[in-house]
């Protein structure tokens, strides 16, 4: 008798998902960063904080205390959908930092600033509308955009940040090709994933092109504060209120684990955040929020701050020594004034994406380039994350990396394969962002 | 959780005396030898992850058949590959290890090894005998010198590019092997660092893609046809092949994305094949498990071309998550995972009496 044939999926609800859902896929290179959370690997991949100078007695002591208090019964209740009171007016102190004058009411808190994006791009974007972002620009950014069928056109950038007229042509050469573009999505301090600060000259240049344009601004600002060098610059929230939307988060500054961030926009965008972020999630975590407002209130968050910077720096200044130490000649690399990343530029011809094979074999990780475009640029980029391991480990992170890229120079050099040539396995895959990649 | 180090055994899968009974020793399939009478299954360690690039797949792999077993009352421990795993293995009473790890280690008979060395019986291929299976050049000429038809196949490593110039070779490639080619890393698994090649021009991007995965690449002809796989399983009853899986990716390509995102690839159990072609299929998986010692269970990987079928390459840890093969292979068979899964550590456990 014949035997009934089977023919399957291995997924019974392949015919129901939406549009939206059939770019989520598996990629090798997400599977390669399985293998870089083992010990014996140096991950210099993931954009984690180092947490561990945190006092932690400290924040158990804190954290303990407000649950025994009269606050407990409200941290673990729902709260409001827009973030708790006390919460936003403490954020308004953090932003102050950075020159910006903010009233509690126009703060909507968020699950982290990922969230933000989520929310911001939910009420901002219909399928195939234009997001400019910075070339390269945050691979969590760009995944919140593909997931909502949102374009994104890169706008070039140079050690100066953003290019003011490059931004200008691309607004006005999309919009006469009848193209609708929603928003600059931008990140001026310490750009995750190329380290670089815009400068004052030209965050004005680029507010200026978005008046003459009208062009809404979204300013991603997760590490404004971890400045390395003493001089922070003024967030462009601080120059313009009407045509920016500011993102912050504490995930840098106190802690990721309790995924608090938070949207500054004006009045009428923030009603529409808290009406999103309430179908989002009713309210944003409560116990979280409570959390945050606990540590600003009884801890020194200003000089935790300082302590973070200090332990950052020294974990920088080991990258851009080793860097010096064993990169091949034809590399070139980013010397960030603050935050968490390098941008490593590798000899002509090399594929960071299909060497990472090679550099987990020879156990170190990092992020390959074509992660931060949406386009299909970034192959001679690899983004190096000094903010996790000792600074030990990632001088033997580097070591291991320089001698990976010179095998891999010499395969170039004995197969003669040019810039530009195809790798018909490294097709840029759609990435989400894993939590270690923030 | 087990993807980061070794566990104590739980008192929630208390020992189980099932014989393994099921399906398969049905009329169709032939009768299992005896059970192991007596004797206790005692602690599986199930052993996935490892430093390979296959590490997530393996994980997947691992939890899948611990839970299977422990679903039939089994005793499993849930291993990663690590620095404490022989102390694990010393401290247990007499463990019985299913290996899960894809990819070096795993595959090419060094995890095996160890085990030999330490006394503890384990599911599958010996050592010696998984390094030739893992390593696809050398299985291939194995197969081939039986008689069965392969991809006609060249392996080299990178070094004899550098010694007698690149340019010369890849044209003499061309030239021999001729377009679309395929290029391939010779110990590799799930697709990694394979590539169709097209033309001469692509072929150069494609050598370093494979020998970002392993020294030595495989250079064959490209087969285009219907893709099938067989598993091979041994009960104590002798080698058994499961009906073929036919797979049709929708990207046309079987790659890491398409083998491992659930609902991008349709899988036809048994393979949409005349019977004669599928009977030929399931002869040349039993040829292979045969001819390489292959032991308890295999997966062989075939293209079928004008009703001929050609050798890819066989797995001695198959993949055994949810979009894998074996387990699409088993149930078109009428069999349950973790019943077979327990009968052959139950044949491994047979192999180590006296």
């Amino acid at each position: 008798m014949e035997p009934q044939r089977r023919d399957t999926r291995l997924d019974l609800y392949h015919d129901r998902y939406a549009a939206r859902a059939f770019g989520m896929k598996e990629s090798a290179v997400r599977a390669l960063f399985a293998v870089a959370n083992r010990p014996e690997v140096v991950s210099l991949a993931g954009g984690m904080p180092n947490i561990a100078d945190l006092p932690l007695d400290m924040v158990a002591n804190a954290l303990g205390d407000m649950i025994q208090s009269s606050a407990g019964p409200k941290a673990l209740q729902y709260g409001s959908g827009q973030g708790e009171p006390m919460l936003r007016e403490q954020i308004c102190e953090v932003m102050a930092e950075e020159g910006i004058r903010a009233h509690p009411d126009d703060v909507t808190v968020t699950v982290g600033s990922q969230q933000a994006l989520d929310l911001i791009t939910r009420i901002f974007c219909d399928p195939g509308d234009v997001i400019l972002a910075e070339a390269p620009s945050y691979v969590g950014a760009l995944s919140t955009f593909a997931s909502y069928q949102a374009r994104v056109v890169h706008v070039e950038m140079d050690e100066d940040g953003l290019v003011p007229e490059r931004l200008r042509e691309a607004v006005l050469t999309l919009t006469a090709a009848g193209q609708k573009v929603k928003f600059l999505y931008t990140i001026p301090n310490y750009n995750n994933p190329s380290g670089i600060t815009m400068t004052l000259e030209r965050r004005k240049a680029i507010l200026e092109v978005a008046r003459e344009t009208g062009l809404l601004i979204v300013e991603d600002n997760p590490y404004g504060l971890l400045d390395l060098e003493g001089e922070r610059l003024p967030a462009i929230r601080s120059m313009e209120s009407e045509q920016v939307l500011y993102m912050g988060s504490f995930s840098k500054t106190f802690s990721p684990g309790f995924r608090v961030g938070w949207v500054l926009a004006p009045h009428a965008v923030r009603e529409k955040l808290v009406l999103a972020q309430e179908s989002a999630t009713l309210s944003p975590p409560t116990f979280s929020q409570y959390a945050v407002s606990t540590y600003l209130r009884v801890h020194d968050w200003r000089h935790q701050i300082d302590v973070f910077r200090d332990m950052y720096r020294e974990r920088r200044d080991a990258m851009l020594k080793a860097l010096t130490e064993y990169m091949p000649a034809g590399s070139s690399w980013t010397h960030p004034r603050g935050g968490f990343f390098v941008w490593l530029t590798v000899p002509v011809g090399i594929d960071s994406q299909a060497m990472l094979p090679r550099a987990v074999t020879n156990r170190v990780a990092y992020t390959p380039g074509t992660a931060f475009y949406a386009d299909d640029l970034g192959a001679r980029n690899i983004r190096l994350s000094y903010c996790y391991p000792t600074p030990e480990r990632i001088r033997e992170g580097v070591r291991r990396l320089g001698e990976v890229l010179n095998r891999e120079s010499q395969l170039n050099r004995t197969f003669g394969v040019h810039p530009g040539a195809t790798h018909p396995h490294s097709v840029v895959e759609p990435t989400s962002p894993r939590p270690d990649q923030a | 959780m087990t993807a980061t180090g070794n566990q104590i055994p739980t008192p929630e899968a208390p020992l189980t005396d099932a014989t393994g009974e099921g399906p398969l020793s049905g009329p169709a399939l032939g009768t299992p030898s005896a059970p192991l009478e007596g004797t206790a299954l005692g602690t599986i360690v199930v052993l996935a992850g490892g430093l390979s690039h296959e590490r997530e797949v393996s994980l997947r792999s691992g939890r899948r058949v611990a839970q299977a077993l422990r679903d039939r009352g089994c005793t499993v421990v849930e291993s990663d590959v690590n620095s404490d795993l022989v102390t694990l293995l010393r401290d247990l009473d007499d463990p019985v290890v299913f290996p899960l790890v894809h990819g070096a280690t795993g595959e090419d008979g060094s995890l095996r090894e160890v085990l030999g060395l330490l006394g503890v019986p384990y599911v599958g291929a010996t050592g010696a005998d998984s390094r030739v299976a893992f390593d696809k050049s050398i299985a291939t000429s194995v197969i081939r010198g039986i008689g069965l038809t392969t991809p006609q196949q060249v392996a080299l490593p990178d070094e004899v590019f550098r010694e007698l110039g690149a340019r010369a070779l890849m044209d003499a490639l061309g030239e021999r092997i001729g377009f679309p080619m395929f290029v391939k890393p010779s110990r590799s698994g799930s697709s990694l660092g394979c590539s169709k090649v097209t033309g001469r021009e692509e072929l150069a991007s494609a050598m370093v893609g494979a020998y970002a995965y392993g020294d030595v690449a495989v250079v064959e002809t490209y087969i285009d046809g219907i893709e099938v796989a067989v598993t091979v399983i041994d009960r104590g009853d002798g080698p058994r092949a499961l009906p073929a899986v036919e797979i049709r990716p929708d990207s046309g390509d079987y790659d890491y994305s398409s083998r491992y995102t659930a609902g991008t690839t349709r899988f036809i159990t048994p393979a949409e094949v005349p019977d004669e072609v599928a009977e030929a299929c399931a002869d040349m998986a039993l040829r292979v498990h045969d001819r390489l010692h292959l032991r308890d269970i295999s997966r062989t990987d075939i293209i079928i071309r004008d009703g001929v079928p050609y050798f890819l390459e066989c797995n001695v840890a198959p993949g055994m998550t949810e979009t894998s093969l074996v387990p699409l292979e088993l149930d078109a068979a009428g069999l349950d995972l973790g019943e077979v899964c327990e009968a052959l550590v139950r044949q491994a456990r047979r192999r180590q009496l006296p």
